[in-house]
């Protein structure tokens, strides 16, 4: 890995990057490819053609497709060889869990078990937790879960009522309380749990192991989608923890869940992409076999356009998604290097939280339109349990649920950006105050240069500048009291989330294009130009909602006006440009992008 | 004992075929490259008789001929547990061309079985075994479907009429395999991953052969036409289309 300038999560929304500094899924290696190859044959062969009997949950098959999964190494991807796994990059995960993030129920189990299962011992375990658990979750050969959420703490983590007390000869805590949503719960043999020390305010975590005595576990809840995936609730009490179990320290288990959630919304990012492009298959296919009125459906106008639409968005999710990882690398990388830090991937990770957030929301609300239209390029029947789009519908909707709720996630991106501001990790307010008292000086239209990219790369400016000065209108406006008003929060987020997505797909497109020539990059121009052009659409109304909702007189005036002004793009027939953009899918009768 | 996996690199059965040149060359734009499922199997079954230890497999190695472009199938050998790859750099043209190409590894490294899918899926030439088993003047035996250590050494079986053959042959010797020689072939794993770029890859010039086929252009069979239905009370009708609209009455 090529060193570049320092990067710094959040810092996309106030400096321009070059298509030389991320990192695009056409650079994968031969290893990389091999490594998705692999988990690509491990579900063609052991969990496709299981799909039924994992939904019905046959006794011990998700636990034994687990298994094999460790024995190919696939549980290990991210852990040290140390322990017993590879120390892949975090991009290189990233794509394994992109590949198996199309496994419906078992990409549950597996995310669950590899991510939340594993990280926290593997990021703050100490040397003998690390041997002892670490070493057999790499392998498989335990599983691991995550227990976190209770009936009366969700979204609000820190709220859990779980109890632990050091015994009176001080050699174990005794946990008391009550989990639920608790995934791999079925079969895990390792948990984190999270519960206060006495009447402490924070959290800490434990290790425990399945067989200690005292915990009990409800049935299987009954789930809208990934009815495969074991979800249960558990009951501690009187749960005798060795005091060495002890995660990280006491106090530290809010610190630990923020930090590994961090980590698992960016590998959402990843697995929902994998889903998407598993249900685009099914789209077309299904497109090109069904006919009407004497023609294949795929060559209507109507299917087109959303063949091209599930193409767009799962682009735009996917280059968001290794551009952020590489930068995730290339933190942990300098962190190595230059400074010293506990953990240099987590540490890594909570940088990049901003970008993280944006991910699992755009993300998964991607996803949701991918299998949405899925189902209904199937017609009637979509509606089958048949039809395998059946299962992507309802499999994809916990996406925009857990990993903390979409609506969590919305408020996280602007809030932690503004932080970052606050703590002049970026210069936000500065540029923010900039950008707002350009305003009196804007022109009626801007000067647009002729280059295409030149004028790619001046429009996202234009978006940023946007975005900025809603900031500085926005936190003049309310100070401490911004965080209530968390519609205009949304609007803000909306419009940071379109900007970075759309970026990515510019620098994405620009590196394809100095890569291959132009001539070989036709379809990727069409995938941004009707990328930019519908970020700004929805960049616009976001803007305006906000406005509407906070400015008057004047101000609404000057700001209305930057919208008008940093809002100008190309003029683009989006009707031909979605058509070029389905053709090849058609062609090919699968995602090949 | 010295085993050589001779490996096709064929594109992946789902790939769309098309052409360039105005239908001379076959494009390989977007073509993903696999390994040639025959050969994948016979590889596997090497694999597998290394690991049972009931003979003594000193070595494993595979070969391609083709260009840097083939070099992932045979990492992808390497990382499913062959122990050394080679690549003869050709274009591989006909079925002669890329037998005399191997044989001429074969001589040099010495090998003792040599194993060949029994046909690609590209191109299903069903020829470079043979070949190779006469370029080399070595016994040779065709669609043999099972490799089994006995006391030692090693018999074959291949499926015949009405029955199955069990037959032994005196190394050196070239096996042209067919599928059921492996259950399946095999998933690298994480770790032969790993271990694959440590593993020696050597790629060899050309010996003097370009083969002795021209090919001429390529085409696409007919589209299939639409299925049909015809009322089950209406024989005449599905007479007359069979008799001269298939034509096969």
């Amino acid at each position: 890995m090529q060193n570049k300038t320092t990067v710094r999560g959040g810092r996309f929304m106030v400096q321009a990057t070059s298509p030389a500094d991320v990192f695009i899924p056409e650079e994968f290696n031969e290893e990389q490819r091999m490594i998705a190859q692999t988990c690509q044959d491990f579900l063609d062969a052991e969990v496709f053609p299981r799909l039924d009997d994992i939904d019905h949950q046959e006794e011990g098959l998700m636990a034994g497709l687990l298994t094999k999964a460790g024995e190919l190494g696939l549980l290990g991807i991210s852990v040290d060889e140390e322990y017993m796994g590879f120390g892949q990059s975090v991009i290189t995960g990233m794509l394994a869990s992109e590949v198996l993030g199309s496994a419906h129920s078992f990409a549950v189990a597996f995310s669950c078990h590899t991510g939340i299962g594993t990280l926290p011992i593997a990021y703050y375990g100490n040397e003998k937790q690390k041997a002892k658990y670490l070493t057999k979750l790499a392998t498989g050969e335990w599983k691991g879960a995550y227990c976190l959420t209770e009936p009366g703490a969700g979204s609000d983590a820190n709220s859990g009522k779980t109890q632990a007390v050091l015994s009176e000869d001080g050699q174990h805590y005794i946990l008391n309380g009550q989990k639920m949503w608790i995934t791999n719960a079925g079969f895990a043999d390792v948990l984190t749990v999270f519960a206060k020390i006495d009447n402490d305010r924070v959290l800490s975590a434990f290790i425990l192991e399945r067989n200690f005595p005292g915990i009990t576990f409800n049935p299987e809840e009954n789930k809208m989608g990934i009815k495969g995936s074991s979800t249960r609730q558990i009951f501690f009490n009187d749960v005798r923890v060795p005091v060495e179990n002890l995660l990280a320290g006491r106090g530290q288990g809010f610190r630990i869940a923020l930090s590994i959630l961090h980590m698992g919304r960016l590998k959402l990012g990843a697995n929902v992409v994998g889903a998407a492009k598993r249900a685009i298959n099914h789209s077309v296919q299904y497109a090109n076999d069904r006919k009407q009125f004497g023609e294949k459906i795929s060559s209507f106008g109507s299917i087109q356009h959303k063949l091209a639409e599930q193409v767009i968005k799962t682009f735009a999710t996917e280059s968001a998604v290794y551009r952020a990882s590489y930068d995730v690398d290339l933190l942990a990388q300098e962190y190595k290097t230059v400074c010293t830090t506990e953990n240099p991937t987590i540490t890594a990770y909570a940088h990049m939280a901003i970008e993280s957030a944006v991910l699992k929301v755009f993300g998964s609300e991607a996803l949701g339109y991918v299998v949405d239209e899925a189902v209904q390029i199937h017609g009637g029947m979509g509606f089958s349990s048949e039809m395998p789009v059946e299962r992507c519908y309802r499999d994809s909707r916990i996406n925009r649920i857990f990993e903390g709720t979409n609506e969590i996630n919305r408020i996280l991106v602007i809030d932690t950006l503004l932080k970052r501001g606050q703590k002049k990790d970026i210069d936000l307010y500065e540029k923010a105050e900039a950008a707002y008292g350009s305003l009196t000086q804007l022109a009626a239209h801007p000067v647009l240069p002729e280059a295409y990219y030149d004028r790619k790369t001046l429009f996202i400016g234009h978006l940023k500048e946007l975005a900025l000065s809603l900031i500085h209108a926005t936190t003049q406006k309310f100070q401490r009291n911004l965080i209530f008003e968390q519609e205009i929060l949304n609007n803000l987020s909306d419009i940071i989330m379109n900007i970075y997505t759309s970026e990515s797909t510019l620098l994405r497109v620009q590196k394809i294009e100095s890569m291959r020539g132009e001539s070989a990059s036709a379809v990727y121009r069409n995938i941004l130009d009707v990328t930019l052009y519908e970020a700004t659409g929805e960049i616009l109304r976001s803007a305006m909602d906000a406005i509407n909702s906070f400015a008057a007189g004047e101000e609404r005036e000057a700001l209305v006006k930057g919208v008008n002004y940093w809002t100008v793009s190309d003029i683009v027939n989006v009707k031909e440009a979605r058509r070029r953009i389905a053709m090849p899918l058609i062609e090919e009768n699968r995602y090949t992008l | 004992m010295k085993i050589l996996v001779c490996l096709g690199n064929v594109p992946d059965t789902t790939t769309k075929i098309k052409f360039s040149g105005e239908g001379t060359k076959l494009d390989k734009t977007g073509v993903q490259w696999i390994i040639n499922p025959w050969d994948e199997l016979a590889l596997t079954r090497a694999i597998e008789l290394k690991e049972s230890g009931q003979v003594p497999v000193e070595v494993i190695s595979v070969l391609t001929v083709g260009g840097t472009d083939a070099e992932p199938t045979i990492r992808k050998a390497l990382a499913i547990g062959a122990d050394s790859g080679y690549r003869v750099d050709a274009d591989p043209a006909d079925s002669y061309q890329v037998a005399f190409q191997i044989s001429e590894i074969a001589r040099q490294e010495q090998f003792d079985l040599i194993l060949c899918g029994i046909e690609s899926s590209d191109y299903n030439g069903a020829a470079t075994g043979s070949m190779l088993a006469e370029i080399l003047d070595y016994p040779s035996l065709s669609a043999v479907s099972g490799i089994h250590p006995v006391n030692g050494h090693l018999e074959y079986t291949r499926d015949i009429d009405g029955g199955r053959e069990t037959v032994t042959l005196d190394l050196p010797a070239v096996l042209i395999v067919q599928k059921g020689i492996a259950k399946e072939p095999r998933i690298p794993a994480m770790r032969g991953i790993m271990m694959a770029r440590q593993k020696p890859l050597t790629v060899k010039e050309p010996g003097p052969s370009a083969g002795y086929t021209e090919m001429i252009s390529f085409e696409l069979p007919a589209p299939k036409p639409s299925c049909r239905k015809i009322d089950p009370d209406n024989v005449r009708e599905l007479v007359n289309l069979l008799q001269n609209e298939a034509k096969v009455l």
